[in-house]
């Protein structure tokens, strides 16, 4: 019964199989506008992530990618495409499914030195694996007295996917944006996705890296600047993505996308809003979101994630905090419906933000701007 | 100790667990299997130098390994596996299955259904062989890969096939979908999509019936509950949490692991140091079986032992039902991993024409009886396709519906109206 099993394992190796698209049928999603003055080519986000990886593994061989089916599958979202080939099943580890257990060996590799990259196939199923991310990785620098440093990053897709129910379909921004001594990334475009990615191997501390499966396929214009080997964004610092005057929208992750195209359509009825791709929830670039409220007077946040304690929350408290002179109008707050997600489709899409809730709250910002006008 | 699997494993010694063989021919096709069942086979041992995983594998279709078993089954001297009436009752619920499935990946293919959808076929053996031995009150818990186990414990097609359409008669009104189907009528404890999630799950449901019993005095409460799961899943840490636990308080569960050979695209033998996951039974001290998962009457054999022992409170069992998808991981999977030849290896070994053909040659059921049953099948599953088609989709209020047992939802906000009536905090952007 198992002898065609061990021809199998005989055969190991040998094929290289290349592989299309898969586990990745899903529904398109509204194509977004980009601005990029000095573009030269256009790539994927998901070949944005390839060859970033591909780059940092080729520049320090401490680096090694681990997690399921990142070897011989290339990847549940052929991210990893190519590098088992490349870099060979040392450097390249197909996991068994245990979370907690490869995680944690990822952190204890870190603790020596190794710069390891672990994939969640998902960031739902990372929190098999909390404990190892929060208090094994987060925590080592502070508890060591700085003398165990942890250069670990934690990658993979995260926030709603399309039709997969309540438990593979959520955003873990806010989660991990609440740790200390975890820095959390949250690229939309390619440049994002290469710059940050690269940024965050090189980081001497642990990064959570969250993807978007809805945005792998998404082609955006590319600099030759983002596409030489050395390039890398900074941590921590938020990306102005359309320069406006009226009301500020921050977004991240897919979200970036639909602020841009509200902004458009907001364009036409003569508002004119300025988009800040957050790029990093943590640290969160304070000082570009305020200085942009500060501009416009107006904010709309914009996030996939649960409501209460979110992204949007943190932002709000800051502009609170620090600009709540410049307010002319109350925040508003767009996040996904406090409810895990649905399943039927047309639940599925009224639990989670559209451009058209961005451009309707962002109007009434601007339309609210009078009563409040005292404030200034 | 009262498992011979628990004695024969002993640290340093590379083994090979053999047995009377029942060699590759099935008990299906094997009469002889009547006078020597595996299950009371003895055991020798062998050693050698060091063999790998598939060598070792490559021994012959290991068998039950308990005192347990071994004891009934010397005792039972019972000639006929199963009468008509539950071999039609078994054959229809494959059918079903079967029928099912293939249903639903042309119901992806046109839209009907979304996300992933993971199919059941050629595993159907294991889910009709267990879970039709089961009463109303047992539990199943079961994965992503869930539709036939919920359709074996008796969910109407027409609810699960309206919940894979999202649709509100669907058996979770459209909240859950193809990988979350839960039926309480049917004792259905979910269709969990994480890796390993289920197994705590079910032992705790296990763990309910025995306290039930033992501690609130139901002297009737002798449920058992079966967890259904992968052999990817067996390496997860919740699978061993929970037999040293299940094992350690005696509960009435039985694990009951599909190893169908890959988890995506990853193989067992590449994921796993000892691929024999029936072992890891004894190992916690309790009976650990393997079987042949294409062949729905040593399914059902080992199913009948296990859950007889739960039920009479002598504690759980691992059974390793050896079987194999036809299909991709998911309709999404391109399969590219699996070897063409051990497709074609497993096809021919369908547990569907296998049972066929023991109805008929043991004069069980003719021909036109199992045409019949398939031809009333076929309309079962194409009225739930036009009952799930024609259903209403959820209403726009569902979306903050069913959040909290709470009739009051979120509870009562300082102005006294509902929290879950406040726009602002519950509906993010959606406008209800
Ligand atoms: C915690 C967790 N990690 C990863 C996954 C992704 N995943 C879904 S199914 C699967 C393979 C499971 O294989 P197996 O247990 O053998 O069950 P099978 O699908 O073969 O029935 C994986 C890795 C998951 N669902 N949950
Ligand atoms: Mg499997």
């Amino acid at each position: 019964m198992w002898g065609i099993i061990k021809q199998k394992l005989g055969a190991r190796g040998l094929s290289a199989p290349v592989f299309g698209d898969c586990m990745h049928r899903l529904r398109p999603m509204a194509s977004a506008i980009r601005r990029y003055s000095s573009a030269t080519k256009q790539m994927t986000v998901r070949d944005a992530l390839n060859s970033a990886l591909d780059e940092e593994m080729a520049a320090d061989s401490d680096v090694f990618l681990m997690g399921e089916e990142v070897g011989e599958y290339q990847g549940a979202y052929k991210i990893s495409k190519g590098l088992l080939d490349k870099y060979g099943s040392e450097r390249v580890v197909d996991t068994p499914i245990t979370e907690a257990g490869f995680t944690g060996i990822g952190v204890g590799a870190a603790y020596h030195g190794l710069k390891p990259v672990v994939e969640f196939m998902t960031f739902n199923f990372a929190m098999q694996a909390i404990d190892q991310i929060i208090n094994s990785a987060a925590k080592t620098n502070y508890m060591s007295a700085g003398k165990i440093n942890v250069p670990i990053v934690f990658r993979g897709p995260n926030g709603p996917a399309a039709g997969v129910g309540a438990q593979h379909s959520q955003c873990y921004g806010a989660w991990y944006g609440s740790v200390p001594g975890l820095k959390v990334l949250v690229p939309y475009s390619s440049e994002d996705a290469r710059g940050l990615l690269k940024a965050a191997i090189r980081d001497p501390d642990p990064v959570v890296f969250l993807e978007n499966e809805m945005l792998y396929g998404e082609s955006f214009p590319v600099s030759t600047e983002a596409l030489d080997s050395s390039f890398s964004l900074p941590i921590g610092k938020a990306k102005i993505e359309r320069e406006g005057k009226d009301v500020t929208i921050t977004a991240f992750s897919k979200m970036v996308g639909y602020a841009l195209k509200a902004a458009e359509i907001l364009e036409k009825e003569g508002i004119n809003a300025e988009v800040i791709n957050l790029r990093s929830i943590r640290p969160l670039d304070r000082a570009t979101i305020n200085a942009s409220v500060r501009k416009t007077n107006r904010l709309v946040t914009v996030e996939e994630g649960f409501p209460q304690h979110g992204v949007g929350a943190e932002i709000c408290a800051t502009v609170v905090e620090d600009s709540f002179n410049y307010l002319d109008t109350p925040v508003e707050r767009i996040a996904g419906a406090d409810v895990p997600t649905p399943y039927a489709a047309n639940l599925e899409r009224l639990a989670f933000p559209q451009i058209e809730d961005v451009v309707r709250a962002a109007k009434r910002t601007c339309c609210r701007s009078v009563p409040m006008a005292a404030n200034v | 100790m009262a498992f011979a699997g628990a004695k024969i494993i002993q640290p340093s010694l590379p083994l090979i667990h053999t047995t009377t063989r029942s060699p590759d021919n099935t008990l299906l096709s094997d009469p002889s299997f009547l006078s020597s069942p595996f299950l009371g086979s003895t055991r020798t041992l062998r050693l050698t130098q060091s063999i790998s995983p598939a060598q070792r594998r490559s021994a012959s279709p290991v068998v039950a390994v308990s005192d347990v078993f071994k004891e009934k089954k010397l005792k039972s001297n019972t000639n006929l596996l199963l009468t008509k009436e539950e071999g039609l009752q078994v054959y229809e619920d494959m059918i079903l299955g079967r029928a099912f499935e293939d249903m639903c990946a042309q119901m992806y293919y046109r839209g009907k259904m979304f996300g992933f959808v993971h199919l059941y076929n050629g595993q159907e053996a294991v889910s009709s062989g267990f879970i039709k031995l089961l009463k109303k009150e047992d539990s199943v818990v079961s994965t992503y890969r869930d539709h036939v186990h919920a359709l074996s414990k008796g969910v109407p097609a027409r609810a699960v096939m309206s919940e894979l359409f999202g649709k509100k008669t669907g058996c979770c009104r459209g909240q859950g979908g193809s990988m979350h189907m839960f039926s309480a009528e049917h004792n259905v404890l979910g269709g969990f999509a994480f890796i390993g999630e289920g197994i705590p799950v079910a032992t705790g449901a296990a763990f309910a019936s025995k306290y039930r019993r033992e501690v609130l005095k139901e002297a009737d409460c002798d449920h058992v509950t079966l967890a259904f799961f992968g052999d990817g899943t067996c390496n997860n840490g919740q699978f061993f949490e929970c037999l040293n636990m299940a094992a350690l308080w005696k509960l009435p569960i039985i694990f009951v692991v599909e190893n169908n050979l890959w988890a995506i695209g990853m193989s067992h033998l590449r994921s796993t140091s000892d691929p024999e996951i029936w072992k890891k039974g004894p190992a916690f001290g309790m009976p650990g079986v393997h079987v042949d998962g294409m062949d729905v009457l040593k399914v059902r054999e080992v199913a009948k032992e296990a859950i007889g022992r739960a039920r009479r409170g002598e504690g759980p069992t691992l059974v390793e039902c050896e079987t194999y998808r036809f299909r991709g991981h998911s309709l999404a999977d391109p399969d590219e991993l699996r070897d063409p030849a051990e497709k074609a290896r497993y096809a021919a070994r369908d547990p569907i024409t296998a049972l066929k053909k023991y109805l008929i040659e043991s004069k069980l059921a003719n021909e036109a009886e199992l045409k019949a049953i398939e031809k009333k099948i076929d309309e079962v599953v194409e009225d739930a396709v036009e009952f799930a088609d024609e259903s209403p989709a959820p209403s726009r209020s569902q979306l903050l519906e069913n959040v909290f047992a709470d009739p009051r939802g979120f509870g009562i906000g300082p102005d006294g109206s509902y929290r879950c009536e406040d726009p602002k905090f519950t509906q993010g952007t959606a406008q209800v």
